[in-house]
């Protein structure tokens, strides 16, 4: 393994760790407060309970994704030390900020979880919607940082010679910030709404404390299949962007090769970069063109225009937009039967409870693969057009050494959350002589 | 003032302020490995209870720290990620395992039984933190050279903190850190009995602080020991800290718990003030100084407005944390 692989593992381990625990300090706090106002507006003891239960499993995710976040802001530097010296001040605006949002969100937060005692309902619930604000903020700046590394922006000059005339702002309000903000805000709330539905559904299954899951359930899947739908839109807004900006990524979203007027939408295939082409593909045809610009007729730029040492992998990335895309779908149709149960208000059916179970890690699988496309669609720059990820990774030798430590690591806590919130979710419904091992009756796809 | 210096002057506040906060929630997971007698379950718990609502707000510091670094100057963040890579990774398994471990035995409804036994990873993580966030800090007075052929950090990886100084700094900081969370325990505690247990605690590392300090002094390499103390202010800082330290150690005699509190944060603020008056005017010696290394104006400009608004927001919100959790019961 060389040290430039080494380092570029030990980032996609660390981020695609980091995002699970992101999402879901980002989401859960909707949940929790949702429940929260329902408990002071009802009286209802039932959502109280609800929303103290969520907040236990909420604490647990938010501090490993703290302390994981805190392990990134470092890594930028371990391992890229001269993508930040050029890229720190110019996007240091969003950085900055995201330290204050993230510090709202960490105090509000303690006051939510800690404090419902200490201060009034009103201020409590307030702590809440701080903490949903914050976090949300927090992302959204992260988001532009990243975008700024597609859609460079906000400076004059060059990694070799020097950056001047910087506009912070400018940099910040990159042309894709909008389009990456919208789209991935949309994608945690649904992802964590169908993953705590999932976990609701699978109790209902086996019949315990129906008083509770099933409200539970109610609030998680409005929150995940209203985000859900959602989806097509701001994911067209996110497709039309990337065609204008980064036509190149779209290209290997396709497996697209050869520059075309009325270019067909792909599904399944394999792109083969020896032969360039794509094989195995179903074709729709005038589809992509339509998607990317707007127009059957549209011309969509190939792989072909580009040489081949400023192309991506492009099996990956088109693999990756498939499996993002695949899920998104299949939570857009799970999320729209159950509005049709909701409208015809008739009572979830098991079989659509094992749907949800079965559906609860797809949110999840769609950010990762959605990511996959972000980060290896840009490959293979760090900042696309300006600074290549070789020319960015730090020279410290025995770079495996870290990336092992690190993975041996999330490996670990990972195992350790999993178990964990096993006890916290599970145990919690059955009687006091809690068995030290963990119940075999648990579906397997019970989510993280 | 250059708006470089401003932005310095931010990042000392920030690290004091982790010092005092963050530092003192590693050194409560001191005492938690090294809780002993007949109320060892109650010291525990009393540490526990008092980071719980507070820690993870008191870990951001160290985050605004590393952002306005990396910002505001970035070839001096290159140049020490590059070089202290090693202590800075072995510094963030430290924080990963005392985070997590943290909220694992805190909610854990089984008490770490079967696959949660995290008690002795708590507290490896608890040492290990605080003393490579010392060996980055004592390592960055020395040895920092910029490689002209490249303009890159000139580094071998480990003789800018494999080194008897910065190792000593290492333990120092953890001394400190023990020290202050001792002294904040004597006032979270209700029981009089577990008063005394921590105010035995605080003097006891308030002694291994000053001579873990002099092993320090002692083999600092001569150019250290020089800005220790080149600087006019040095010797009035040395003083002001040194009558700080003998206030809390009489406070903590005379069970005066408040103004002990008070002094020892005095303290260890003037510890810090003091080593940065020593590093000034370099971020990492004798390559990098604070105005070498800031990015252009018109990156920094910004960035002091957005800290000036989100300072207003901040310290309200923040100040509102510490009152609802921190309020003795009673007053």
């Amino acid at each position: 393994m060389t040290d430039l692989l080494a380092a570029r593992a030990q980032m996609a381990m660390s981020l695609a760790f980091h995002i699970l625990f992101a999402i879901v300090g980002m989401a859960m706090p909707l949940l929790m407060v949702i429940a929260e106002r329902l408990h002071q507006r009802t009286g209802e003891p039932i959502y109280r309970e609800l929303a103290e239960r969520w907040s236990k499993g909420t604490a647990i995710m938010f501090a490993v994704g703290a302390v994981s976040g805190t392990v990134l802001s470092f890594e930028l530097g371990l391992l890229w030390p001269q993508f930040m010296a050029f890229a720190g001040p110019i996007v240091g605006m969003p950085f900055s900020l995201e330290g204050f949002a993230f510090f709202l969100e960490a105090i509000f937060l303690g006051i939510f979880l800690y404090g419902r005692d200490r201060v009034s309902p009103r201020v409590h619930l307030l702590s809440g919607v701080m903490v949903l604000l914050a976090g949300t903020a927090s992302a959204a700046f992260v988001l532009c940082a990243n975008a700024w590394m597609n859609t460079p922006t906000g400076f004059t000059g060059s990694p070799a010679g020097g950056v001047t005339g910087v506009d912070p702002f400018a940099a910040m309000w990159n042309p894709a910030a909008f389009s990456e903000v919208l789209h991935m805000t949309c994608a945690a709330f649904a992802s964590v709404g169908f993953a705590v539905a999932g976990i609701h559904a699978a109790m209902l299954l086996r019949g315990v404390r129906r008083e509770l899951h099933r409200p539970a359930l109610k609030i998680a899947l409005v929150v995940g299949a209203a985000f859900a739908l959602l989806q097509p839109i701001t994911g067209d807004v996110a497709a039309k962007h990337v065609a204008e900006h980064q036509p190149i990524k779209l290209a290997a979203m396709e497996g697209h090769w050869n520059t075309e007027r009325g270019a067909p939408f792909r599904i399944f295939g394999w792109p083969d970069e020896q032969a360039e082409e794509t094989r195995w593909s179903l074709e729709i045809p005038y589809l992509l063109s339509f998607l990317a610009h707007g127009d059957p007729h549209a011309e969509v730029v190939g792989l072909k225009e580009f040489p081949r040492d400023e192309r991506p992998p492009v099996a990956v990335v088109h693999v990756a937009f498939q499996i993002m895309v695949g899920c998104g779908l299949a939570m857009i149709a799970v999320a729209g039967l159950g509005a049709a149960f909701a409208v015809r208000r008739r009572e979830l059916p098991d079989w659509y409870l094992r749907l949800l179970v079965v559906s609860a890690p797809l949110g999840v699988i769609a950010i990762e693969a959605g990511w996959t496309v972000t980060e290896v669609g840009r490959q293979p720059w760090i900042v696309q057009g300006i600074l290549r990820t070789a020319d960015a990774v730090t020279p410290t030798p025995h770079l495996v050494i870290p990336f092992l430590a690190f993975t041996g690591l999330y490996v670990l806590l990972g195992v350790t959350v999993i178990v964990l919130l096993r006890r916290v979710v599970f145990a919690a419904d059955r009687n006091q002589s809690v068995p030290a091992d963990i119940p075999e009756q648990l579906p397997p796809e019970a989510p993280r | 003032m250059t708006p470089e210096l401003m932005i310095a002057g931010v990042m000392l506040v920030a690290l004091v302020l982790y010092t005092l906060t963050g530092g003192a929630d590693f050194g409560g997971g001191v005492w938690q490995l090294l809780a002993w007698g007949p109320r060892k379950a109650a010291q525990r718990r009393l540490v526990d209870d008092s980071i719980k609502p507070i820690w993870e707000a008191n870990h951001v510091w160290l985050i605004l720290l590393i952002v306005l670094l990396f910002v505001c100057f970035p070839t001096a963040f290159a140049a020490v990620c590059t070089a202290l890579h090693l202590p800075l990774a072995l510094m963030l398994v430290g924080i990963v395992l005392r985070g997590s471990a943290f909220v694992f035995a805190h909610y854990d409804p089984l008490h770490g039984r079967g696959a949660l036994r995290w008690g002795g990873v708590f507290a490896v993580a608890s040492l290990l933190t605080p003393i490579t966030l010392g060996v980055v800090l004592g390592a960055l007075g020395t040895g920092f050279d910029v490689d002209p052929a490249t303009g890159l950090v000139d580094t071998d990886f480990l003789s800018e903190w494999l080194a008897p100084y910065p190792l000593a700094v290492g333990l120092f900081t953890l001394a400190l850190f023990a020290f202050l969370a001792a002294v904040y325990l004597v006032r979270e505690a209700g029981d009089p009995d577990l008063r005394a247990d921590f105010r035995a605690r605080a003097l006891g590392s308030a002694v291994v602080v000053g001579v873990t300090a002099l092993v320090a002094y002692l083999v600092a390499p001569p150019v250290i020991r020089h800005d220790l103390s080149a600087s006019p202010w040095a010797t009035p800082l040395h003083l002001a800290t040194g009558l700080a330290a003998v206030v809390a150690i009489y406070a903590l005699g005379a069970r005066r718990d408040l103004l002990a509190r008070v002094s020892a944060m005095a303290q260890v603020t003037l510890i810090v003030v003091g080593w940065a008056v020593a590093q000034y005017p370099y971020l990492a010696y004798p390559g990098y100084t604070i105005a070498g290394t800031a990015a252009p104006a018109s990156v920094l400009t910004p960035i002091l407005v957005a800290l000036a608004i989100g300072g207003l927001v901040l310290f309200p919100s923040l100040g509102y944390l510490f009152v609802v959790f921190k309020r003795r019961p009673g007053a």
